[in-house]
């Protein structure tokens, strides 16, 4: 696979959620790209459309939610275009029920969700669902894919694979039981891997673990990673490039240095500033970003971020909608504060 | 497992003993007792009785004794598996009401096969085709359904039949084989006739039943084990199925305990008014006349079918359930 051309390219996404009350829109032209063994982290706070931009790309948006506008381009090598033949496919194209659809979804984009407990079936073994997602897409025997799912957890680090196959979910400790997810999803090597806040739901140390896991098996299968997170203490952990969204939009992106040490926009910033050091002389107060996010019906015009900017300019941010566009070679940022500067002849 | 299973027959006995005395306790309850209602009878078709031949009723059905000194005759028979003589009909018991309850027996299966077959699917199809036109179409159904009382079902289709095909559809059997020995062409022309009945409580239960699987289902193809099914690549039905409709049915298989007596006592008065030979009206009749050892009976069969119906859920969901499982 050429490593300079994207695997997955978002470009322009809104989806937006159609209630009786008004129309919510979660994604408000998301713009990003994941290039093959890139881990992406995509930050921001809750309810900035992390969780619906990445099942919009794996087509999981329930009703009233839809996808309005936009491309989700995807490299693929079990599926063409039906117009063109080429490999790179537009996702919001196809029937997300349909075939095409379910032969890219678990076999080359997997999830990997927020509550493993949640997400296994009680009532069904983990080895039943295992098994289950193996033979969805690859054409071998139950006893095969016995084996494949034995290798599949023995990957991921789980004791005595064999027995824990006959296990339910709920049998296993927290830790384990995000392994065995793990190990589901990873179970058709999928070269793009979706994980959704994988480690909320586990304690700090177990977190260490899943997360030194999930970067050694991305290295293992040389895989793509997207890793939805609020936690920025985690992406600087695993990504190698950063998406900052806020209410729907993308606010900055760049590499994961830059990002931490050069951050550009008014939001990377604040989130920044109000991470708890260990340096910081004790009883200082931790700085926190001023206000609340907006109710989704009653969303500023302009800059999102503008009510809750230290940089606010009145009559520009509140009257424009700003673009995403790059700074240098490694950033973009959706801010007029560069907007003006990049016009300025220097 | 077993050995769950195995302690609760073993108890069995024990709540079938304490159950019994309720049940004997409930039925002396209203004043008077079978002689009161059998004097007022005969003092209705004009004949008078004396004392002394009160009396001797009395001490003949052993009625003048204290409560627990009859409950113990009568549990004591009851042991020995002599459920008694029917004090108002002057025949044994068991031969009273073996045919009754075989009949009954067939009516509640058949109700309940079609119930479930007919719920499950339209409760499915409500919750994933939400607020589409068969959901809604099954909704009023199952409004109608629950709405209407069963009796009133069962008149409006017997006028039916009758105004339109000039039929009679009361009864299990035509005419003669009302009393006739049990051969194949009886039980074909039982056949003939159960459905109607059959189809009749169905409904009911059917409508019910399918609003309770819908709201379970909506509640379980939200859950994230649904939507990881949907990521691995799974088809939509083969998912549902699988998955949520597992789940949400597990809620219902509780339900059969206390399904199976309400078959039962439910179709007291469809089969009033259709005039059906089951255990039903015969229970009502029993009560009304104070026949007190046909009702203690026929209670204590509705008694041990409450808690083999519950029995047999508990061990359901056990097989269905490994979280129940493992507990026990």
């Amino acid at each position: 696979m050429n490593p300079t051309e994207p695997l997955l390219s978002v470009q322009n996404l809104k989806t937006y959620f159609f209630l009786d009350e008004g129309t919510v829109k979660a994604v408000d032209g998301v713009d990003f790209d994941v290039y093959p063994g890139q881990v992406v982290g995509i930050v921001g706070e809750s309810g900035c459309g992390k969780s619906v931009t990445i099942k919009s790309v794996l087509r999981l948006t329930q009703k009233p939610g839809r996808i309005v506008e936009g491309k989700i381009l995807f490299r693929s090598q079990r599926v063409t275009d039906a117009d063109s033949g080429s490999d790179v496919i537009d996702l919001t194209t196809l029937d997300p029920h349909g075939k095409r659809m379910r032969s890219i979804r678990g076999a080359e984009i997997a999830m990997i969700p927020q509550e493993p407990m949640a997400s296994f079936s009680p009532v069904h073994t983990v080895g039943n669902q295992l098994i289950e997602a193996i033979r969805l897409h690859e054409d071998v025997s139950k006893e095969e894919a016995r084996q494949i799912a034995i290798e599949r957890l023995h990957e991921v680090g789980m004791p005595n694979p064999e027995q824990r196959l006959d296990a339910y979910s709920w049998e296993l400790s927290g830790g384990l039981r995000q392994r065995a997810m793990i190990a589901m999803s990873l179970s058709c090597n999928p070269h793009l891997l979706i994980a959704d806040e994988p480690t909320t739901a586990i304690d700090v140390t177990t977190q260490a673990q899943v997360l030194n896991l999930l970067r050694s098996l991305q290295k293992m299968h040389n895989m793509s990673i997207i890793f939805i997170t609020h936690d920025l203490g985690v992406i600087a952990q695993v990504a190698d490039y950063v998406v900052v969204m806020y209410l729907g939009r993308v606010m900055e992106t760049g590499p994961v240095d830059d990002i931490f040490h050069n951050p550009l926009h008014p939001y990377t910033k604040a989130l920044l500033k109000s991470i708890p050091s260990i340096y910081s002389p004790s009883g200082t107060e931790l700085p926190t970003i001023e206000g609340s996010i907006p109710h989704p019906f009653s969303r500023p015009s302009g800059c999102p971020f503008y009510p809750r900017c230290e940089a606010f300019m009145a009559g520009v941010c509140n009257a424009k909608d700003p673009e995403l566009q790059s700074i240098n070679e490694r950033q973009s940022v959706s801010c007029f504060l560069y907007e003006e500067k990049q016009m300025q002849p220097s | 497992m077993v050995q769950y299973i195995i302690k609760r027959l073993l108890l069995l006995p024990l709540l079938l003993f304490i159950f019994s005395i309720f049940a004997f306790v409930l039925i002396q309850a209203p004043p008077g007792d079978f002689v009161t209602s059998y004097i007022a009878e005969l003092a209705a078709s004009g004949s008078s009785v004396d004392q002394a031949q009160i009396d001797a009723l009395r001490s003949m059905y052993g009625l003048d004794q204290p409560m627990y000194v009859q409950y113990f005759h009568w549990m004591g028979r009851m042991l020995h598996g002599d459920l008694g003589a029917s004090l108002d009909w002057k025949r044994p018991i068991a031969e009273l009401i073996r045919e009754r309850v075989m009949l009954t027996v067939l009516l509640g299966a058949f109700t309940f096969v079609l119930t479930w077959a007919l719920a499950i699917p339209i409760g499915i199809i409500g919750a994933t085709k939400q607020y589409s036109f068969l959901d809604y179409f099954f909704t009023v159904f199952n409004y109608i359904g629950i709405a209407t009382p069963t009796f009133m079902t069962a008149l409006i289709l017997m006028w039916l039949a009758f105004s339109w095909f000039g039929i009679s559809v009361t009864g299990l059997f035509s005419a003669e084989y009302v009393d006739a020995p049990w051969t194949l062409a009886k039980f074909i022309d039982l056949l003939k006739h159960i459905w109607l009945p059959v189809l009749i409580l169905a409904l009911d239960g059917t409508a019910r039943l399918a609003r309770i699987m819908r709201a379970n289902l909506l509640d379980e193809l939200n859950k994230p084990y649904v939507e990881m099914a949907r990521a691995k690549g799974m088809s939509e039905w083969r998912l549902v199925l699988k998955y949520p409709v597992r789940m949400a049915i597990n809620p219902l298989i509780s339900t059969i305990g206390w399904y199976l007596p309400l078959l039962f006592s439910g179709s007291v008065i469809v089969a009033t008014v259709l005039n059906l030979p089951t255990i039903g009206p015969m229970l009502l009749r029993s009560l009304t006349n104070q026949d007190m050892f046909l009702a203690g009976a026929i209670i204590m069969i509705y008694l041990f079918l409450a808690i083999i119906g519950t029995l047999i859920s508990d061990i359901l969901l056990a097989w269905l359930d490994p979280r129940i499982r493992m507990e026990s």
